[in-house]
């Protein structure tokens, strides 16, 4: 399967970048490691007009300490998440859940960023990312501004980030020592999570669900009834309270629906 | 567009479509068969190629991506007539029976193995979780890397 034409731009710099989007708008993609994009456009599912190669911008790509938080390139790899001594230590649910991601081949080409710009709520990072309260910086024409993980996704492929925009920067704020536990149900083991629950323990509990709606989504029920003092039990059988998950060849939403309670409530006892 | 690989040590430079994938300038352009179109969806990693030294999946980026790049293929792991030891493990321990997913599996391991010195057995099964084999015949694949890897199987 081969593409449908483009026009090929490399950007040599973030505002090379913006100048070409600036110029053809909805017309143009940016293209980071590609392991979304590429085979929605071999699938003719994707047909821009101009592909914006920002893959190899590398001063897109670190993991630094940035006081409160840890600020990540936005094209920062997988794979360099999964080996990151500085998130072992301050933000560790990130560097495990950055390891479930596909396998070792779509780790090493993947990007954080392509993959919260992307929004698909099956995949594992974003979900990680609204339950972990990141925001993401984003450049566009108009300068810098900065956006609530939870502002962000808006439905099905769709995010706050206009086509004129640039993700350059995501901010996770540490947390060291902090209990967590990811469970991904999925038939094969490279695949997109069927259901997966990621749960942050540090005080309160957060969860976050993967594939349970149009958009990655907290487990608001399960929050507050772990807040409330209710058992981990009891928290759980709310886990699919206000979703709406798809129904597809591997599941029908009843059975996404039990995938949800049962995922957290072992995520919640592991961090119990 | 014009790009410019070096391939198994040896530098080209070819002028071409920006649509063109990687698999397909490797096998096409420079008629290096040796790597394999299976799935051709990024799912089976019988494309599997080295880019830089880490394993990706040839099927799934573009050539132009490839542009100052150093990949890596099944042709280029040991000189003319001799054998990688990851090939000399795969044929030892039998690690392929009708041998279409091999060229692929052993480009992942050989990418695995620099990641993880001294894997276990659940790393190499994990660590080749990408790499599908349609003779199922995993086993004798797990007991090569792990033999290849000098790891007690």
């Amino acid at each position: 399967m081969i593409p449908a034409q483009f026009e090929y731009v490399r950007a040599d710099s973030a505002d090379a970048a913006l100048a070409v989007l600036a110029e053809h708008g909805d017309d143009a993609k940016l293209l980071a490691g590609g392991m979304s994009l590429l085979p929605l456009m071999k699938l003719r599912l994707a047909t821009p007009a101009v592909l914006v190669d920002v893959g190899p911008l590398r001063d897109l790509s670190y993991v630094r300490d940035a006081g409160d938080h840890v600020a990540i390139g936005a094209l920062t790899r997988h794979r360099d998440l999964e080996v990151s001594d500085l998130l072992a230590g301050e933000c560790a649910p990130l560097r495990a859940v950055a390891a479930e991601v596909g396998d070792n081949q779509v780790r090493h080409r993947g990007t954080l960023g392509g993959s919260v710009a992307h929004g698909d709520p099956a995949s594992d990072l974003p979900a990680a990312l609204l339950a972990l309260d990141a925001t993401f910086a984003v450049r566009g024409p108009g300068g810098e501004r900065e956006i609530a993980a939870s502002e962000f996704f808006h439905g099905f492929l769709e995010t706050e980030l206009a086509p004129d925009e640039l993700l350059t920067e995501i901010r996770v704020p540490k947390l060291p020592g902090v209990r967590f536990s990811y469970q991904k149900f999925n038939r094969r083991a490279q695949d997109w999570a069927i259901v997966g629950a990621l749960a942050v323990r540090n005080g309160e509990t957060r969860v976050a669900l993967v594939n349970m709606g149009g958009t990655p989504l907290r487990a608001k029920g399960v929050e507050e009834a772990l807040a409330a003092g209710a058992s981990v039990v009891d928290a759980a059988e709310r886990a699919a309270d206000g979703t709406d998950p798809p129904a597809d060849l591997n599941a029908t939403p009843e059975f996404r629906e039990h995938l949800a309670r049962v995922l957290v409530r072992r995520a919640l006892d592991a961090v119990a | 567009m014009q790009i410019r690989v070096v391939v198994n040590g040896v530098a080209h430079e070819t002028d071409v479509e920006p649509r063109l994938l990687l698999v397909q300038y490797l096998r096409e352009a420079l008629g290096l068969t040796g790597t394999k179109v299976g799935c051709d969806t990024s799912s089976c990693g019988a494309c599997t190629v080295l880019v830089d030294g880490e394993s990706v999946k040839s099927c799934t980026m573009l050539a132009v991506q490839a542009d100052g790049t150093e990949v890596t293929t099944i042709e280029g792991l040991a000189p003319e007539g001799g054998l990688h030891p990851v090939q000399a493990a795969f044929r030892e321990h039998h690690g392929l029976q009708c041998g279409f997913c091999t060229a692929g599996m052993v480009m992942a391991t050989v990418s695995l193995l620099d990641e993880i010195a001294e894997p276990t057995e659940r790393d190499v099964r994990l660590g080749l979780e990408g790499n599908l084999c349609r003779c199922t015949g995993y086993h004798n694949i797990v007991r090569a890397v792990l033999a290849a890897a000098g790891t007690p199987a």
